[in-house]
C-alpha cells in the first residue's frame, strides 16, 4: 500500500475520527448522569500506557518480523536518549529532538 | 472558532487564544513530525490529509500508522486508538458539569475538539463549573479561544509536514520520529510503579506475540498488561483512590 490510497484505509481513518469524538465526548453524548463499572474504572489506569508501549516497542526492538540480534541499531540508542531526556527535562518535542540527535548520526553515518 | 461571533467578541475568547499561544509552539512541531512521519510510513498524501483534517488526536494517529501499513484488521487499529485516546474518557468526566447546559451537538462539537492541553488550560483557568450566565458564556468562549488556536496551528503544520516530506528521502529514517513521540507520551502515562510494570508487560508481549495474524500482538499486549497490573494491584492491597490521585 505504499503511496497508494485506498478506500479500506480512508474507511478506518473515519473510524478513527468516530472513535476521537467517542472517547472525547464519552460522557456528555448522552443527557443522563452515568458512570463506569468499577473494572473499567481500574482498566484506565492502565490500557493507554500498555496500548503506546505495545504499538512503539516492535517498531524499536524488531526487524522484518524478527527480534534484532545486534546492539548496532540506531532505534535503540535513539530511544534511550529520547527516555533519559524525558526524565531529565520532560516534553515531548524535547525527546524527540534529543532521541532523533542520537538516531540521525548512528543511522546516516554509521548505517546502524 | 466555527460558531457564533458571540464566542469570538468575547473577551474571554482572546484570553483563551493568548494562555494558549506558548504551548501551540510545541504542538506545532509534532504536528509538523506527524505529518512528515505519516507520509515516511507509507501513507498517501490523501490519507494522510484526511487523518490529519478527520482523527485530530496525535498519539492515536501515531499509533495507527504502523497499523494501517501492517494491514491489521479495522477492528485492532480502531480498539488501539481507543485505548491510546482512553484520558479523553477521564477528560470529558471532568468536562461534563461544564457543558450540560448546551444542546448535544453542541457539546460534541466542543468535545471533538478539546485536546489534551485545551483540556489542561480550560479546568486550570475554571476550576469550577459556573451556573450563571455570565460564567458559562466566558467559560465557552475561553474554551473556544485556546482549541481555535491549538486546531489552526496543529491543522497549519501538520500539512506542511505532508508537503515537506515528499522533499526528504525516506532512507533519513524520519519516520522514527513519531516513534520517539510516542515514547515521551508513553513515559508521560508511567506516572506510578504499576503504571511503568504495564509498559514493559505490554512491551515484552508485544514482541513476543508479534507472530499472531491480525496484529492481535497488540490486543494480547494491552490484555496481559491491564490483567496482571489489575491482580497485583488486588494482591497488594492498594488503594485504588490513592492510585488514581497519581
Amino acid at each position: 500500500m505504499r503511496g497508494q490510497t485506498d478506500l479500506w484505509t480512508l474507511a478506518v481513518i473515519v473510524g478513527l475520527a468516530a472513535v476521537t469524538v467517542l472517547t472525547r465526548c464519552f460522557f456528555f453524548i448522552l443527557d443522563r448522569p452515568w458512570g463506569l463499572p468499577d473494572w473499567a474504572h481500574r482498566a484506565l489506569h492502565y490500557a493507554p500506557a500498555a496500548a503506546l508501549a505495545a504499538v512503539i516497542a516492535p517498531e524499536i526492538l524488531m526487524t522484518n518480523g524478527q527480534f534484532i540480534h545486534t546492539w548496532q541499531d540506531a532505534r535503540l540508542y535513539g530511544a534511550l536518549a529520547g527516555v533519559l531526556w524525558y526524565f531529565w527535562r520532560g516534553g515531548v518535542l524535547g525527546t524527540m529532538l534529543a532521541g532523533m540527535a542520537v538516531y540521525l548520526p548512528l543511522h546516516l553515518m554509521l548505517h546502524w | 472558532m466555527f460558531l457564533s461571533p458571540a464566542i469570538r467578541r468575547h473577551p474571554a475568547f482572546r484570553e483563551g487564544w493568548r494562555d494558549m499561544a506558548p504551548i501551540a509552539i510545541g504542538i506545532g512541531a509534532w504536528g509538523l513530525m506527524t505529518g512528515v512521519a505519516m507520509l515516511k510510513a507509507g501513507m498517501s498524501v490523501i490519507e494522510s490529509m484526511a487523518m490529519t483534517l478527520l482523527v485530530f488526536a496525535g498519539s492515536s494517529q501515531l499509533a495507527a500508522i504502523p497499523l494501517l501499513i501492517a494491514g491489521a484488521p479495522a477492528w485492532v487499529v480502531l480498539a488501539t486508538g481507543f485505548c491510546v485516546n482512553l484520558r479523553f474518557v477521564v477528560f470529558s468526566l471532568h468536562l461534563r458539569p461544564y457543558l450540560m447546559h448546551m444542546p448535544r451537538w453542541r457539546r460534541i462539537l466542543h468535545g471533538y475538539l478539546t485536546a489534551d492541553m485545551s483540556y489542561a488550560l480550560f479546568t486550570r483557568r475554571f476550576p469550577q463549573p459556573g451556573d450563571d450566565p455570565v460564567q458559562r458564556a466566558a467559560e465557552e468562549a475561553y474554551l473556544v479561544g485556546g482549541y481555535a488556536i491549538n486546531w489552526c496551528v496543529w491543522m497549519g503544520m501538520s500539512l506542511l509536514g505532508i508537503a515537506l516530506a515528499n522533499f526528504i528521502p525516506t532512507q533519513w529514517g524520519l519516520g522514527f520520529a513519531g516513534v520517539l513521540s510516542l515514547v515521551a507520551v508513553t513515559c508521560s502515562m508511567a506516572t506510578t510503579p504499576l503504571r511503568v510494570l504495564a509498559v514493559l508487560i505490554a512491551a515484552a508481549t508485544a514482541v513476543a506475540a508479534f507472530a499472531l495474524p491480525f496484529k492481535l500482538n497488540i490486543v494480547a499486549a494491552i490484555g496481559a498488561a491491564v490483567l496482571l497490573c489489575f491482580l497485583l494491584e488486588k494482591q497488594l492491597g492498594l488503594n485504588p483512590d490513592a492510585e488514581d490521585e497519581r
